[in-house]
């Protein structure tokens, strides 16, 4: 039952991703009978190698895919080496959920808010210390390089990471395991980085690769962050998907599969990476050497995290200042007068897109919940193999959402579907099932299985002691996945936009459409309720277990 | 046994509530735009999927003060969805024609103007022709007002109904700028002695387009040829005058032109950050309606390049495949109307230009249009009277395209 339970879901799950690409990817070899072109041709690969400055879009996507995650991982090991068990460590764990939290269209927006000529930091420093009276005309936000859409999204991994390795850490008794390297003679930092960082890798090895192609292929922060002359791929690809002009379809289509590819360079890039790290980890470990780079490693590690909370606290000041500020005119460093007038004139429009997002929020996490749960029983009580099958799960992340989306619109109306809700959650539900399972999935497969022996031989059947055992023990990062599910599902925009046709809407789907015309303020008051309601969610998600386990000890630790 | 007859004559009744419905929609589709009150009575209880660009807060509440008319009056349920660029619409359109929904599409009226328009009219995806059949038609006076029947030259055949009137207008911050640039080549004049304190809108962001189409008509003393369908010959000869004053521009804009803002917002953000002095909206009052709000400062002036600018009208159009027509009909009727009209052209609400010829109305009812007093901000009445038309449609992607293809990746 549980065994057939996840392969539909699988089949469930792939099979809208796999043929809406196909179908989406038909025109790109020229076969599209709506505008009369039923032979198949390479004229839009043609037209796709001739479009200026291709070779940049496509490198900037590269370079973002796989720098994004090389530097957020080495900030994430470096902090957790040399920070673990401090009191700064304590600080950062509180903080890290309701980091993670932040949208990312949100989080970018506070940040070009934060960083740009006229942004809070310049406002602050002038005229005083800068002498500007007006904004210096520099390229700051959108630069040609992507240098500060690199920025955003590390900000946006580094929490993301940290939160994977953190709820995976506890499997591999990270203390008892730095302690014999220890008395071994291994400074700190460098024994967690000899002991633990090998162990740790694999078990977060598919969120990194889901950071890969996010960075890679992402809209919304590109569309803030990114550059403009050329933008990223996807951009553009997006911009053709959208353009009047029908014979750009086939342009589209060519650019998603190109999108395709360019995040599979990426992995591939990834992975030649991995070889050379295990080859240096090999070559370091050889060596014995016991302290050699532990103060530097020490100093970035510390450091890092503190910067990426600052970084991230003056984003949100600064949607704060915005979202209630009256004029404010450059260089003061905070608005002539404040009011409320931003709120009050969001007010009437936010009901309908608040209890959208909650519902579609909610269904399509517990849905995913649910599915989790019955595929890792399934796979646990089959004899702890690991289906074949299971990374289809990873479709979505892996998939530019663009383009099986598009694709999977045309099949929902082959079938006569009407843009509804369901559909709408069945559309957030490929993106927030592999989420929970990313972050479920290894917690719940390294639970020590002599747990459940035990209950066993106490006589407890395998309901009893799924319910009374496992669940309870993995309450921590059973919670934290709902709450990185729902974070995801509040962020989507594309899925709302398309397969609700405009007509179901949320508060990001709001918040995207007033981007194109809305100011700063209204903007800011969007982006701090789109970003406030996951926040609760994790806030829920941190505090529940500290509530169950408050008498339990062991229990503490491992959050 | 007997208990469970019960629930049968439920869900037989139900059934036959499935089939009336089915039934009135078969009866909705077939239209006769001319009987008006018949149509009234078919869009009642019906709901309108209005797709018109939501990027400005200001529209979005003007659309939900004509719901809620709509609702008292009507019966109709108008729903305004939100887009961000009128050409995803378009590309909705399209996807469900590729799926063969031919009745039952996603979207009832559409605000539409241009190369969309040209788009789904060459396509047959419009409904029609409806327009002049409407109650409200006549208060655009179109035998005067050609412009109401034509859509970037192309005839709108009854498609289309006029809803409002842009016209490219330009603003400076009088605090750094007193003498604005009142010519196509006096802004690069200035410019090139400013360096940094102008920009305009990436095309295809359609402020950005109409930026390229106004230099150009300037440039090319209004050739006749930008008035006929775009041909490579013509672009060629045409479009030089364009490329050499835009080469010479760009370095002299804001970031050097390695940067332009995304749309009119952004580029009025701009200004209100004090990182430009000369911008440009295609809607007359914008700078007005932004110093009211502050987010433009007050020393903000309105005005319109000397040998006029270019000016076009939006209209609401029916999909061939929208599930309510009727009501949508009634829905753009409605905005048509005096009053909808007037309130639309209120600066305390929408603060857009009518498409009602104000002058042919009685003195009563042109009271309610009296509403745009004198202000420091706007541009004169006057000087707006100049206005250029918009070149054939095929000539905005063709010049999009172009400069994308030069000047996307320097």
């Amino acid at each position: 039952m549980l065994r057939w339970a996840s392969h539909s879901l699988i089949l469930l799950l792939a099979a809208p991703i796999l043929l809406g690409t196909l179908i989406a990817s038909l025109p790109a070899f020229g076969y599209f009978p709506p505008l009369g072109s039923t032979e198949f041709s390479l004229a839009a690969w043609r037209d796709l190698f001739e479009v200026p400055g291709l070779t940049r879009s496509v490198l900037i996507s590269l370079i973002s895919g796989v720098l994004t995650p090389l530097i957020a991982l080495i900030l994430v090991f470096l902090y957790l080496a040399s920070a673990t068990g401090s009191k700064l460590d304590l600080w950062i764990r509180r903080l890290v959920s309701p980091l993670l939290s932040f949208p990312h269209a949100a989080a970018a927006f506070g940040l070009a808010f934060l960083i740009a000529p006229s942004g809070l930091l310049s406002r602050i420093l002038s005229p005083g210390l800068t002498g500007w009276e007006r904004p210096p005309d520099l390229l700051i936000v959108n630069d040609t390089w992507g240098l500060s859409l690199l920025f955003g999204l590390i900000i946006k991994e580094v929490p993301f990471l940290l939160l994977m390795s953190l709820a995976a850490l506890p499997q591999l008794q990270t203390k008892q395991r730095v302690e014999v390297a220890r008395t071994l003679g291994y400074r700190p930092t460098v024994a967690w980085l000899k002991v633990i960082a090998p162990s740790l890798y694999p078990l977060i090895r598919l969120p990194v690769i889901a950071v890969i192609v996010f960075a890679s292929a992402t809209v919304d922060v590109a569309l803030i962050l990114g550059p403009t002359l050329p933008p990223t791929l996807s951009v553009r690809v997006l911009a053709w998907f959208n353009d009047a002009d029908l014979n750009l379809r086939f342009l589209a289509a060519a650019g998603a599969l190109l999108q395709l590819g360019t995040s599979m360079l990426a992995i591939a890039i990834w992975l030649v990476l991995e070889k050379l790290a295990a080859i240096l980890w090999k070559f370091w470990l050889g060596t014995g050497n016991r302290d050699r780079g532990e103060n530097l490693a020490s100093a970035i590690g510390r450091s890092a995290m503190p910067a990426v909370l600052i970084v991230v606290a003056g984003s949100l000041l600064a949607l704060l200042i915005n979202a209630f500020a009256g004029v404010w005119r450059f260089p003061s460093a905070v608005p002539t007068d404040w009011t409320i007038q931003h709120w009050l004139n969001s007010l009437a429009n936010l009901a309908t897109p608040l209890f959208n997002t909650i519902v579609i929020s909610v269904s399509s996490t517990l849905l995913a919940l649910l599915l989790v749960i019955a595929t890792l029983e399934s796979e646990r009580l089959s004899g702890n193999k690991k289906s074949t099958a299971i990374w289809l799960l990873y479709l979505p992340l892996l998939v530019p959402q663009l383009v099986f989306l598009f694709g999977f619109i045309v099949m929902t109306e082959f079938a006569g579907w009407q843009p509804n809700m369901s559909l709408v959650i069945f559309g957030h539900l490929l993106f927030v099932l592999p989420y929970v399972f990313l972050s479920f999935s290894e917690a719940y497969r390294q639970l020590d299985p002599r747990w459940s022996q035990v209950a066993s031989t106490l006589g407890a059947s395998q309901f009893k002691s799924f319910w009374r055992i496992r669940i309870p023990l993995l309450l921590a990062p059973c919670l934290t996945a709902v709450a990185i599910g729902m974070a995801i599902s509040i962020s989507l925009f594309l899925p709302t936009q398309l397969l609700g046709a405009g007509r179901i809407t949320t508060i990001t789907s709001e918040a995207v459409s007033l981007t194109s015309g809305a100011s700063r303020n209204l903007i800011s008051v969007w982006a701090i309720v789109q970003l406030s309601l996951p926040m609760l969610g994790f806030m829920a998600a941190l505090f529940i277990p500290k509530l169950v386990w408050r008498n339990r000890r062991g229990m503490q630790e491992t959050r | 046994m007997a208990q469970l007859r019960a629930p049968f004559p439920i869900i037989r009744m139900f059934l036959l509530f499935v089939l009336m419905s089915l039934s009135s929609q078969t009866a909705a589709q077939a239209i006769e735009v001319s009987d008006w009150p018949a149509l009234e009575q078919q869009a009642r209880g019906k709901t309108v999927y209005f797709n018109a660009w939501g990027g400005e807060p200001r529209i979005n509440s003007y659309l939900n003060w004509a719901a809620e008319l709509l609702e008292q009056r009507f019966d109709i349920n108008l729903q305004h969805v939100k887009v961000a660029d009128t050409a995803e619409a378009v590309s909705k359109i399209i996807a469900e024609r590729q799926a063969g929904n031919d009745s039952n599409g996603s979207i009832d009226l559409l605000w539409i103007n241009g190369e969309n328009f040209a788009a789904l009219k060459e396509n047959k995806l419009l409904f029609g022709p409806w327009v002049e059949e409407q109650p409200n038609f006549g208060l655009v006076n179109a035998d005067r007002f050609p412009e109401m029947r034509e859509d970037f030259t192309v005839p709108t055949d009854g498609l289309e109904s006029p809803w409002t009137r842009s016209q490219l207008v330009f603003y400076h911050d009088s605090q750094w700028l007193e003498e604005p640039p009142k010519t196509i080549e006096e802004i690069l004049a200035w410019s090139t002695a400013n360096p940094g304190e102008f920009t305009y809108p990436r095309p295809p962001a359609f402020l950005g387009s109409t930026f390229l189409k106004q230099a150009i008509l300037e440039l090319s003393d209004q050739d006749p040829a930008l008035y006929a369908p775009v041909t490579d010959a013509e672009f060629e000869r045409i479009t030089t005058a364009l490329w050499n004053y835009l080469d010479a521009l760009h370095p002299t804009l804001l970031r050097g032109g390695r940067y332009f803002p995304n749309s009119a917002a952004e580029l009025r953000r701009l200004m209100g950050d004090g990182e430009t002095s000369l911008a440009m909206a295609f809607n007359p009052n914008e700078a007005l309606l932004s110093v009211r709000t502050g987010e433009l400062p007050a020393s903000v002036r309105t005005y319109v390049l000397q040998g006029g600018t270019i000016g076009n009208v939006s209209f609401l159009a029916i999909p061939y495949n929208a599930q309510h027509k009727a009501a949508a009909m009634i829905a753009a009727n409605f905005l048509l109307s005096t009053e909808a009209q007037a309130r639309a052209s209120d600066p305390n609400h929408m603060g857009s230009t009518t498409v009602i010829s104000v002058e042919d109305l009685d003195a009563d009812a042109r009271l309610e249009f009296d509403n745009v007093t004198a202000d420091l901000a706007a541009a004169s009445q006057e000087a707006l009277s100049h206005k250029l038309q918009e070149p054939h449609p095929s000539w905005t992607p063709a010049l999009e395209r172009a400069w994308i293809q030069r000047y996307s990746a320097r």
